[in-house]
Formats: C-alpha cells, structure tokens, sequence
C-alpha cells in the first residue's frame, strides 16, 4: 500500500480548515499558495517504517504542519491583509517529479515546502529559479548548505552537523568523554559518521575505538551483529551509534556489556523537536498538532511548520517584494519567526540555514538543550551549532 | 528559607525586619501584609508575610497560575491551567470554596470593574472567553490570533486588550459589541499589560523583541519603544513578561525572564534607572502596598526574590514551590 492510501483523509480535514480560514478573513486579503512537495513513494514514508518510528525519523507527510502555520499565522496575517493557502503537491515518485514542479511554476506557487531526499531538493531548485523561495523541511545532508547551496533555498531542519554538535556538546557538558563508535556501513550511516567525528574533534570527545556493526542473525557475524561482542571494551563512557536507518540502534540501550549509555541514533538523541518539550509555549503547539493530525509532532514537522510562519512573517512585513527579495531579505538575518524553543529565530547569512536551539532527548523527554550552558561563540552562541560563517563552503547569495 | 549564594545583599533575617519596617515608612503602622504565590506545579498558593515567610499553603485546582482579589478583597480568583477552571479562595478561611469552570488551558484573565465579570486567555482554543462570576456561565468568546496571553480591560469596562503571542498583535475587543474591533501590531511574542494609572499609555511586553511596546490608548498606535539591554548579555538573553506600575505613574517595573533581572524604568522618560538581579527566569512581578518592595517570581529557580525598590537590591530570595507564577500581595 502506498502513502496515498493515508492522503485521502488529510486531504478532507485540511479542506475543512481552509474553508475556515478564507471565512475568516474575507475576500479582500491577498491570497499566497505554499506548497508542501512530496513523493509519494518516498521510502522514507513507507507505511512500515512509519509505524517503527525511530527517533529523529519522520512519523507521517508534513501537509498537517504546514497547515498548522497558517493557521497559527492567519490572525495575525489578517492584520496586514495578507492570506495564505497550504496546497498539497505530490509526484508518484522521482520521475513524476519535473512535471510536478512546472505545474507549480505555472500556477505561480511562490513558497515551497520540501520535503524531498536530498538529491532532489537539488532538482525543484532549479525548476524554481528565482521564482520561488524554497524551504527544505526534511532533508539533514551538509552538502546541501555548502557547495550544493542555492541562493532561493533555505533550510529549516538542522542539518546533519548541526544534530552532531548538539550532541557532543552534551557529552563534553557532562564530561563523558571517551566514546565507543559503532558504525554502520550505508553511505547514510558513513555520512552521519563524518558528523559526529567532526563534532567530537571540536568539542574534545575522543573516540577510543570505531567498531562497524551489521544486522545479521548468521553466527559467523557474531562479532558484527552481537552488542555485546560488540561492546566489551573497557574504557569507554558512551556507545555512539551511526546508524541512519535506526534498526540496529533500537536494539542497543541496555543491551550492552557494560553499563554505558547509548547516544546518537538510539538512547541520547539530538533532535529538533520534541512532543514533551514543555517551555516556551511548546505544549500549545505540540496540543495543536496533535488535535490536527493525530499524532505527535517531529523534528519534520516542528520544520514544514515553522517554514510556514516564516512566509507569515514575509508577508506580514514584505509581502510586495519578489522571491529574490524576500530571499535576501532572511538571508539579511532581520526576519525573525517564533519557534517556540526560546528565542526567536532568524537565518543565516551564509547558507540558508534556520539557527535553532535543539533538544537533547533521551527518547522519552528532553534532558538538555545545545547550545549547552558555557558554550561561547563570539557574536551568537546558536552558531556553535553547525557550519559557521568562516567554515562554509556556500557561494551562492540572492 | 533558602538564600542564592549569586545572588548579592542576602541579610539576616532580623536586619531585614528592620530594613523592611524602615520601608515601610516611618510613623506608619506596620499593616499585617500577605503575599500569595500560585506554584504551577504543587497545585497550591503558597501565603508569606511580608519579609517573606512563608506562613501557609492553599491547595486551589490544577496548575494555578495567574492570580486577582474580587473588588472587595475577600476572594481570591485563581486561573488554573491544567483543570480548566476560575479557583475562587476566601480569604478568611483561606480555603478554595468555589470554582468556575473555564474553556482549554486558560492563562491571564482581568476583571470587569464591577468584578462580575471575568475575562480569560484561553490558550489553547485561541479566544478571549467572558464568564460571569455569579452563575458560572459562559457569556461569549472572542477569537484572537494564536495563544492569547495578557488581558487588561479598561476602566470603564467597555474594552479589553488582549495579546497574542504566535500573531505579534494586541487585539482591542468592544465588550458590547463581542468582537475585536482593532488589531495593533507590536513586538515579537507580545505577554503582559500594565495601564498607566492616568489610562493614557498602555505598555506590553515584547518576550522575542527584548522591549515594551507603548501604546496610545487614544490613537492606538505604538507610540514609544523601550529597549532592554544588560552588559553582558545579548538580546536574545532578555525576555520581558510581566510588568506593573507605581501609582503615581513614575515609574514601572519590567521583569526580563531570561536575563533574571528586573528593570526599573522612568516612565516619563521612558529611560531604564537600573536593573536588578533576580532569580532564574524572573516573570511575575507585585509591589507592596507602600511600594517599597517588589516581589519577583522566579519560574525555573523556584523562588521569590524580594527587592527593595528604594536602593534598587535584592534583599532576599526564598524557596516558593514548583514554578512559581504570579504573586499579589494584600494589606
């Protein structure tokens, strides 16, 4: 069964809301489409792997999330006599994809929400031009902020570095300092360990052994599959685990030989969102979600929603000005968006890149948020997490 | 009682009676004074006498948050966030007796002059909700832009002014008329309101923008903003929510959540005197009633910090439950 099978129903409740929201505000606001693009056979929202939902993976489509921006931005929009309308745009799958996006090129859909892989962000790029601004809600790859920027792409789910330093700075917080590394051995997994070494050398967490692991139940991989053979090492304080696909690393916490914590893909998790997260207004968004869609707000969906109240913060302030213009505009660091995670938000200069606290969870709550407390930067301590200005490797510029 | 070490001018407890009594004001009877305290999560106000003592607990609905007398002082109403309800505590017994029941997660609410009425944030259902006291039935709602927060209503009772944090806007609500008759847009995540007594400003908090928007209550447009700053620290370090007034209408105080601090501010000039160091995300403010101490709930250091307004210090900080919310204070 596809992700379509679960499209029909969103379809009708978000019909619904948007039948309210045009009552609400009359027919004299300007009227602006996002829209939230997608695959519908995405593996990454196979129903089955939906149903394990791993930590930090996305638990459903993000159409619900945006939905919720607008909503929460319509008052407020209405004011400046602005409207925005959440409109869903999924290809069968990648091939189907080029004639999505010319369709939203021809009905002058000026927001668009991504919630592609990686190599396709890459492709509504360039079928948007600079006729659009583009929000990248799912997809965490640092070369999509470096050398594959793009001057109309902005990015409002950490990236892959961002998650890695929020976690080694927890560890060096705690003075957990010697880790374990079990890698996985997908291109994803050597990418998220790329991450992870490059975080532990900046914040002085040594690896004292990288052991790769396997899913395997054959007894002559023993050594491979087994946590405990994997984890008989003495002097180490945390088992980090790469693993993008999250199978192996579920079976980890507790499961190994000596009492050490889990962190990365299982046990302590770096995430950008979390349904327990109880400050700053966090249970009235996670509530409304919740009432929407049925089910708990991720990392994606804390994402899709808050690329949505950007374009209400657009709107509100520079609804006259074009794509490009808008997109200099958050690249300028002056418009700002509540995430509800404390402070206000803005985007970076250099890429794109939404600067954003994150969570530290241990699965069942939030234990810590990075930047931890004593970590110094010296003009803005959320840029302690992630590619820095001196460190980029993006030229493009609106 | 517990005192911060960070915190600076922690004094003996019999020097602060004398300093305090020394506020109070010389020749002046020391008025038996109480300050409540709603603690979001023991489900109590806590009661202290004046220096801070804490005398008595009141167990009140759940996740008790902001707090008003009725006009003639002998109920205390209580929003309760969690049980969705209006606690009503009579002073004398000091026992919850009644309770109103209220729409999803309510927060701030304001009284009609008469004290009939009440007027509630309803967060969670994104309306400003009107109940009368008497029959404890709802009489309208009115919607706003996401997570209502702060609610003032005029002294005539004909308006309400109601903020809303997710859509930076204040609302101006006609009471006769049931609907929202303006919208003004001010800071990042607006929270609270103070009114200047002589009714011509009205000041909100700014949480996102580190300022106090003042409005005209005439024009309705922003007329001045206050910015916050401390050395030290950086913008997105200081907070503001809750903010109250001297009656002579010189002065206001400004608590910066985050920053831990409160500010004074000169309300003429619209300049900040000083800050003063508090506790950690320093929200509710109240003055006495000689105006000479403030009392700063501190919500994630679980205490109340007493300041004396007169030398702009701490005195004192004392232990104050699980998130402390709002304290008021009677004599």
């Amino acid at each position: 069964m596809s992700a379509r099978a679960t499209g029909t129903p969103i379809a009708g409740r978000v019909g619904v809301a948007l039948a309210l929201s045009a009552w609400l505000t009359g027919a004299a606001a300007a009227t602006h489409m996002v829209a939230v693009v997608s695959l519908d056979d995405d593996p990454r929202h196979d129903p089955r792997r939906l149903e394990r939902g791993y930590p930090g993976h996305p638990r459903g489509p993000l159409l619900h999330a945006a939905q919720l921006g607008a909503n929460d931005s319509e008052v407020g929009l209405r004011a400046a006599g602005q409207q925005l309308q959440v409109r869903e745009a999924t290809a069968r799958d990648a091939s189907d994809l080029p004639r999505l996006l010319q369709q939203l090129r021809n009905d002058k859909v000026t927001y668009w929400v991504l919630d592609l892989p990686a190599p396709l962000v890459t492709q509504a790029v360039q079928a948007a031009g600079s006729n659009a601004v583009l929000f990248n809600a799912s997809a965490t790859a640092d070369a999509l902020r470096g050398t594959g920027c793009a001057a109309q792409l902005f990015h409002t789910h950490p990236s892959q570095h961002m998650l890695q330093d929020a976690l080694a700075q927890y560890l060096a917080a705690r003075n957990w300092r010697n880790a374990l590394v079990l890698q996985g051995p997908s291109a994803e997994d050597a990418a998220l360990g790329e991450s992870w070494q490059r975080a532990a050398k900046r914040y002085g967490v040594k690896v004292t052994a990288t052991k790769p692991f396997k899913l395997s139940g054959d007894p002559r991989e023993r050594d491979l599959a087994n946590p405990r053979l994997l984890t008989t090492d003495r002097n180490h304080d945390v088992v980090a685990v790469m693993d993008a696909d999250g199978e192996f690393a579920r079976t980890l916490p507790y499961a190994t030989q000596w009492p050490r914590p889990v962190v990365g893909a299982n046990g302590l998790v770096p995430l950008a969102w979390h349904p327990q997260w109880e400050r700053n207004g966090g249970p009235q968004v996670n509530r409304r979600f919740a009432k929407l869609a049925d089910r708990h707000m991720t990392g994606q969906d804390w994402a899709a929603w808050v690329a949505v109240k950007t374009v209400a913060s657009l709107l509100r302030d520079h609804a006259k000005a074009t794509p490009v213009e808008q997109a200099r505009l958050l690249r300028s660091g002056q418009v700002f968006v509540d995430g509800a995670k404390g402070p206000r938000l803005s985007y970076r200069a250099w890429d794109g890149q939404l600067r954003q606290p994150l969570f530290l969870s241990h699965v069942d709550g939030v234990v810590g948020t990075a930047p931890l407390d004593g970590v110094l930067h010296p003009t803005e301590v959320l840029d302690t997490l992630g590619v820095d200005e001196k460190e980029t490797a993006c030229k493009a510029k609106p | 009682m517990r005192s911060t070490p960070h915190r600076p001018s922690v004094f003996h407890p019999l020097a602060l009676a004398a300093v305090l009594t020394g506020l109070l004001g010389s020749g002046a009877v020391a008025h038996a004074q109480t300050v409540y305290v709603s603690s979001e999560k023991d489900h109590k106000v806590f009661v202290f006498d004046a220096n801070g003592k804490q005398t008595g607990a009141i167990d009140v609905c759940k996740r008790p948050r902001h707090m008003m007398f009725s006009p003639d002082k002998a109920r205390l109403y209580v929003s309760c966030g969690d049980s969705n309800q209006l606690g009503v505590v009579d002073r004398s017994s000091a026992k919850m007796v009644d309770t109103v029941p209220l729409g999803d997660s309510p927060e701030i609410f304001d009284l009609s002059p008469d004290g009939k009425v009440a007027y509630v944030s309803i967060e969670d259902e994104n309306v400003m909700a009107a109940y009368d006291l008497a029959t404890k039935k709802p009489l309208f709602e009115v919607k706003t832009g996401g997570e209502p927060e702060g609610i003032l209503v005029t002294r005539d009772g004909k308006f309400a002014y109601v903020t809303s944090e997710e859509a930076n806007l204040v609302h101006l609500v006609d009471v006769a008329a049931k609907k929202v008759v303006k919208d003004i847009k001010v800071g990042n995540r607006p929270r609270r309101f103070a009114m200047s007594p002589d009714g011509k400003e009205l000041w909100v908090t700014n949480e996102l923008s580190a300022n106090v928007s003042v409005l005209d209550t005439t024009t309705h447009q922003v007329k001045a903003t206050i910015d916050f700053k401390i050395q030290g620290l950086r913008q997105a370090d200081i907070t503001p929510v809750g903010v109250v007034m001297t009656r002579d209408g010189k002065t206001a105080w400004v608590s910066l959540g985050k920053a831990n601090h409160v500010a004074e501010v000169d309300m003429a000039t619209k300049q900040v005197r000083r800050t003063v160091l508090a506790g950690k995300r320093a929200w509710g403010l109240a003055l006495n009633k000689a105006e000479s101490v403030l009392y700063v709930t501190n919500g994630l250091s679980d205490d109340m910090t007493l300041v004396d307004t007169r030398q702009g210090k701490a005195i004192r900080t004392v232990a104050a439950g699980r998130v402390p919310h709002t304290p008021v204070v009677l004599e």
